[in-house]
C-alpha cells in the first residue's frame, strides 16, 4: 500500500472524533444549519471508502495500519475488503443522511450541538469497528458503540426511562463486549493470530481446535447481545427511548448490525460446523419470530419498527449460519436492504412524531394531504420492507427464499419460519406507512403539516438507493453484493437475482408471504389484541428479569457492605490487627524463620536506666486514670525515646523528639483541659482481656521481627554511599541534614506538604461549624 | 544490645495497639502517640545501634574517619518524627471537635459517617 493512501484512511478514521470536538461550537455558531457543515465529514468518508469499491469488486482487499504499542505487539490496523467497504459505505452514507436529519430534527434543541458530538462520535467509532484489522483495534471501537450508544439512549437524561434503557443497553452490550474480549484472547492464545486478515486467511485452525466451541460460544455471546437476539433483545425497543436519528442510526442501520457483522467476518473461519450452523438458525429463527410477534403488540411507530429490526437481525443471523453460498448472498442483500428501508422508516416515523405530535398509531390518520413526500417516502420504504418489486427488499426477498427451499425437514421448517417473520414484517411495514397517512383525518396534538426539507431529504434518498440499486442490479452485484458476499463466503460468490420476473419456488413462496402479510394487516387491532393477551399470561420477560437483575444486585451489595463496612470502630481495628499478629507470627511459624535465641543483652547501666524510664511511662499511661497523670506518662516516654536518640549517636533526632514531645504534652494538657474526659479504661474485663492478648501478639511479633532482622547481615550500602559522598558531591558534613534536604530533598519537600495540609486542617476543623437546624447533629457537649 | 531494643520495640506496640483497640477516642489518640514511637524505634534499630558517634563528617576530611551511627534511618525518623505530630495534631483536633459536635467520646456512637440503619439505596435508575 502506498504511504498516502495509509495516512489518509488513518485520517478518515479519526475525522469522525475530530469533528465531534468542534461540533458543539459550530452548532453554537449557526444553530441548526451546523448539520449542513458536518455532514461534510461522513461524506468524505463515504467518498474515501467508495474509492476502494473497484479493488474490492475484483476480490482484492487493502489493509495498512501503524503500530501502536510495539513492545507488545499491539497494532492500530486496518483490513478492508468486500464485507468491511460495503458496512462503512452504509455507515458513512446512511450516517451523513442522518447528520441532516438530526439539524432538522433537533432544531432550537438547547443541546443541539452535544447531540452533533455524541453522533460523530458513534460513527468514528462504527466506521473503525467495521475496518478494524487487529482484535485489539476491533475491540477499543467496539467497546467505543457501546459507550458511545449509551450516551446517545441517556442524550434525554432528565428521563428515568431514558436512563434505564441507557444503562441497560450499556449493561448487555458491555456484558458482551468482554466475552468478546475473552473470545479474541481464546483465539489469539490457541492460535497465536491477532488480527482479522491472518485469521481469515488461518483455513482450518480455529475449526480443528479443541477450544473452538469455547471461542465460538464467547464470540457470539459478543456478537448475540449487540445484535439484540434472544434472549438478549429486550434492550433494543428499551433503546427507542433516544431521539429518533439514533434510532434510525444506531437501533437499525448500524450498531445493531456489528453482531451480524462479527458473524460474518468470522464466517471463513468459524462457519461450515455442525455447531455454527445448529446455533445460528436457532437463535436468529427464534429472534426472527419473537421480533415479529412482538412487533404486532405495538401501538407506538418506534416500538413497532424496532420490534421488526429484532427480526431481521435474526433473519440476517439465520442466514448467516444457514451454511450456503447462496443463504449468505441473500443475508447480504438483505442487510443492505433493511439498513436503506428501515433507516427510511423511522426517519418517517420521527418526522410524523415531530410534525404531529405523537407517534401511536391509533392516533394517526389521514395525514396524506398534510405530508404528502413523507407519505411517498414511507410508501417506497414499505414497498421494499415487504419484499415487493421494484424495490432492493424484493431481490433480498427472492434470494432468501431461493435459498432456503424444502431441501430436508430443517431446511423446511426454517423456510416457514422465514415465511411467518417476512409476513409479519410485511404487515408491520405497511402498518407503519399507510396507517397514519391513509383513512379520516385525526386530530393530533400539533397541526400536522410537511417537514423542512432536512427531514425528508434523508428517507427520500434512502428511498432512492433502494430504488436505484434494484433497477440497476447487475452494477450493484458487482460493486457491492458480490464482493461482501464473497468476503463473508471465503470463496468467490455471484448474484443473478434481478426484477426481470422469474417463475419459480421463490415466487410462490414470495406471493404466500404477501398473502399473510395481508391477512395479519387487515386483522391487526385482533392479532394485537391476541399477542397482548398471551403476553400478560406470560407475564415475566427478560426486560423485567433485567430489573430484578439489578434491584437484586444492589440488595446484595447492601448485605455485603453491611458485613464489611459494620461501622465498628473497635471491631475494624481488631481485625487489622489480628491480621498483623497473623502476618508475623504465623509467617516464620511457617517457613521456619523465627530468630535464635538471643545472649542476654550486656548494656551499661545508664542504658538499663533509660529503657526502664520508656518502659515506667507506657506502663503509667495504660494505668492512668486522670488526665494529668495521662498527659505527664506520655511525655516521660516521649523523652525516653529521644534520650536513647542522644545515646546512640542521633543527636539531630533526640533534638528534634525534645520539641515534639514538649509541644505534644502542652497542646494535649490545653485541649485536655476543655475535654474533661478521663482517659481511663472502661471495657469490661473480658474484653480487655482479649485485646491484651491480641496487643500481646502484636508485640511479640514486632520483637521477633526486629530481633530476626538484627540478627541477619546487615547490608552497609547506603551508609557507605552517603559517608562517601555526602561531603564530596552534596558538600555537607552533617550527613544526616544532607540526605534531608539534598539525597531525598524531594522527599523533605512531600513532608513540608503533610505538615501545611494538617495545619490547614486542623485551621478548618476549628474554624467549621456544623450548620444550625441539622437533625443528624445532636447538642454540643458540655466541654465546649 | 539490638535484643534489649526488640524487646523494648515490642513492648511500645503491644502498649500502642491495646490502646488502639479502646472504644474511647482518648486512648485511641495516646496510642496513636505510642504506635509513632514504636515504628521510628523500629525503623532506628533496623539500621543497627552505634553508639554515641554521629554521622558528621569531621572539618578537615572528606570522609569520616571512623565508624559512624547509619545515617539512613536517622534521616528517615526524622521525616517520621515531623509528619507523626502533624498526625497527632489533626487528630487531637478532630477528636476535640468531634467531641463538641456528637457529645461522646465512645466510637460506637460516632455513626455519623455509617449509621446503624440507612436502609436500602435508591433503587431506580
Amino acid at each position: 500500500m502506498e504511504t498516502a493512501g495509509q495516512s489518509l484512511t488513518l485520517l478518515a478514521l479519526f475525522l469522525p472524533f475530530l469533528a465531534a470536538c468542534v461540533a458543539p461550537s459550530l452548532a453554537r455558531a449557526f444553530g441548526h444549519n451546523a448539520a449542513w457543515i458536518l455532514a461534510a465529514v461522513p461524506a468524505f468518508l463515504f467518498i474515501h471508502f467508495a474509492g476502494f469499491v473497484p479493488l474490492v469488486a475484483e476480490g482484492g482487499h487493502a489493509s495498512g495500519g501503524y503500530d501502536w504499542i510495539p513492545s507488545l505487539g499491539a497494532r492500530f490496523s486496518w483490513y478492508l475488503d468486500g464485507l468491511s467497504i460495503t458496512f462503512a459505505l452504509l455507515i458513512s452514507g446512511i450516517g451523513t443522511l442522518i447528520v441532516l436529519y438530526s439539524g432538522g430534527y433537533l432544531k432550537g434543541h438547547e443541546h443541539q450541538g452535544r447531540f452533533f458530538s455524541f453522533i460523530l462520535m458513534f460513527m468514528g467509532a462504527m466506521q473503525g469497528l467495521v475496518v478494524a484489522d487487529s482484535f485489539l483495534t476491533l475491540f477499543v471501537f467496539w467497546e467505543l458503540t457501546s459507550i458511545t450508544s449509551f450516551l446517545l439512549i441517556g442524550f434525554d437524561h432528565r428521563r428515568e426511562a431514558s436512563r434505564r434503557a441507557a444503562i441497560q443497553a450499556l449493561i448487555v452490550t458491555g456484558a458482551g463486549g468482554l466475552s468478546l474480549l475473552a473470545g479474541l484472547l481464546l483465539v489469539w492464545s490457541v492460535t497465536g493470530i491477532g488480527d482479522l486478515g491472518t485469521l481469515l486467511a488461518s483455513g482450518d485452525v480455529m475449526r480443528e481446535s479443541p477450544f473452538y466451541i469455547a471461542a465460538l460460544l464467547l464470540l457470539l455471546g459478543g456478537a448475540f447481545t449487540k445484535s439484540a437476539q434472544v434472549p438478549f433483545h429486550f434492550w433494543l425497543p428499551n433503546a427507542m427511548e433516544a431521539p429518533t436519528p439514533v434510532s434510525a442510526y444506531l437501533h437499525s442501520a448500524t450498531m445493531v448490525k456489528a453482531g451480524v457483522y462479527l458473524v460474518m467476518r468470522l464466517n471463513p473461519a468459524f462457519g461450515e460446523t455442525i455447531a455454527w450452523e445448529t446455533i445460528l438458525p436457532i437463535f436468529g429463527g427464534a429472534t426472527l419470530l419473537t421480533g415479529g410477534l412482538l412487533a404486532v403488540r405495538q401501538t407506538d411507530l418506534k416500538l413497532m419498527l424496532a420490534y421488526t429490526t429484532v427480526a431481521s437481525l435474526g433473519l440476517l443471523v439465520m442466514l448467516t449460519g444457514f451454511g450456503s453460498d447462496k443463504a449468505i448472498e441473500a443475508a447480504v442483500l438483505y442487510l443492505i436492504a433493511h439498513s436503506l428501508f428501515k433507516g427510511a422508516l423511522f426517519m418517517v416515523a420521527g418526522t410524523i412524531d415531530h410534525e404531529a405530535g405523537t407517534r401511536d398509531v391509533t392516533k394517526l390518520g389521514g395525514l396524506r394531504t398534510a405530508m404528502p413526500i413523507t407519505f411517498a417516502t414511507a410508501l417506497v420504504a414499505a414497498v421494499s420492507m415487504g419484499g415487493l418489486p421494484p424495490l432492493f427488499g424484493f431481490l433480498a426477498k427472492e434470494e432468501i427464499y431461493a435459498a432456503l427451499g424444502f431441501a430436508d425437514s430443517w431446511t423446511t421448517v426454517l423456510t416457514l419460519v422465514a415465511i411467518g417473520g417476512n409476513a409479519l414484517m410485511f404487515a408491520i411495514g405497511f402498518a407503519v406507512a399507510l396507517k397514519p397517512f391513509l383513512g379520516a383525518k385525526v386530530e393530533t396534538p400539533k397541526h400536522a403539516h410537511e417537514g423542512p426539507v432536512l427531514l425528508w431529504i434523508g428517507p427520500a434518498t434512502l428511498g432512492l438507493v433502494g430504488l436505484g440499486a434494484a433497477i440497476f442490479s447487475s452494477w450493484s452485484h458487482e460493486h457491492l453484493t458480490d464482493p461482501m458476499a464473497s468476503a463473508v463466503a471465503g470463496t468467490a460468490v455471484h448474484a443473478h437475482i434481478s426484477l426481470v420476473p422469474h417463475i419459480g419456488l421463490p415466487l410462490y413462496l414470495s406471493l404466500v408471504t404477501v398473502a399473510v402479510g395481508i391477512a395479519i394487516y387487515v386483522g391487526l387491532a385482533g392479532f394485537r389484541a391476541a399477542v397482548a393477551s398471551v403476553l400478560s399470561t406470560i407475564g415475566w420477560g427478560p426486560d423485567r428479569g433485567f430489573d430484578q437483575l439489578v434491584r437484586g444486585t444492589i440488595r446484595v451489595a447492601r448485605v455485603v457492605t453491611a458485613f464489611f463496612q459494620h461501622g465498628h470502630m473497635d471491631r475494624y481495628m481488631t481485625a487489622t490487627f489480628l491480621v498483623i499478629a497473623a502476618a508475623l507470627l504465623v509467617t516464620p511459624a511457617m517457613y521456619g524463620e523465627f530468630p535464635d535465641w538471643p545472649a542476654m543483652p550486656k548494656l551499661p547501666f545508664y542504658e538499663w536506666v533509660v529503657l526502664l524510664i520508656a518502659v515506667i511511662g507506657l506502663w503509667s499511661v495504660l494505668a492512668a486514670s486522670n488526665r494529668l497523670t495521662a498527659i505527664v506518662s506520655l511525655g516521660i516516654q516521649g523523652f525516653a525515646v529521644a534520650l536513647i536518640f542522644a545515646l546512640m549517636g542521633a543527636p539531630d533526632l533526640a533534638f528534634t523528639q525534645f520539641m515534639v514531645e514538649t509541644l505534644s504534652v502542652v497542646i494535649l494538657a490545653l485541649v485536655m483541659t476543655r475535654l474533661r474526659l478521663s482517659p481511663a479504661d472502661h471495657r469490661p474485663v473480658g474484653e480487655r482481656t482479649v485485646d491484651a492478648v491480641i496487643a500481646a501478639a502484636c508485640g511479640i511479633g514486632f520483637g521477633l521481627f526486629l530481633l530476626r532482622v538484627t540478627q541477619g547481615a546487615f547490608d552497609d550500602t547506603l551508609p557507605r554511599f552517603f559517608a562517601e559522598y555526602s561531603y564530596a558531591i552534596a558538600h555537607g558534613r552533617n550527613i544526616v541534614n544532607v540526605i534531608l534536604v539534598d539525597f531525598r530533598g524531594l522527599d523533605t519537600l512531600g513532608e513540608i506538604a503533610v505538615v501545611m495540609i494538617a495545619g490547614l486542617a486542623v485551621l478548618a476543623l476549628i474554624r467549621i461549624r456544623l450548620r444550625s437546624g441539622d437533625e443528624a447533629a445532636p447538642e454540643p457537649g458540655k466541654g465546649g | 544490645m539490638e535484643t534489649a531494643f526488640s524487646a523494648l520495640v515490642g513492648i511500645f506496640f503491644a502498649v500502642a495497639v491495646y490502646l488502639l483497640l479502646s472504644k474511647h477516642i482518648i486512648r485511641i489518640l495516646l496510642g496513636t502517640a505510642i504506635l509513632s514511637n514504636a515504628v521510628n524505634l523500629l525503623i532506628f534499630t533496623a539500621g543497627r545501634l552505634t553508639r554515641e558517634v554521629p554521622p558528621i563528617i569531621p572539618d578537615h576530611l572528606a570522609v569520616p574517619e571512623e565508624t559512624i551511627a547509619n545515617p539512613l534511618p536517622q534521616a528517615l525518623v526524622l521525616t517520621a518524627i515531623v509528619i507523626s505530630f502533624s498526625l497527632f495534631a489533626f487528630l487531637l483536633v478532630l477528636t476535640y471537635r468531634a467531641y463538641q459536635e456528637l457529645g461522646t467520646d465512645d466510637t460506637e456512637e460516632m455513626r455519623v459517617a455509617e449509621p446503624v440503619d440507612d436502609g436500602l439505596p435508591p433503587m431506580g435508575y
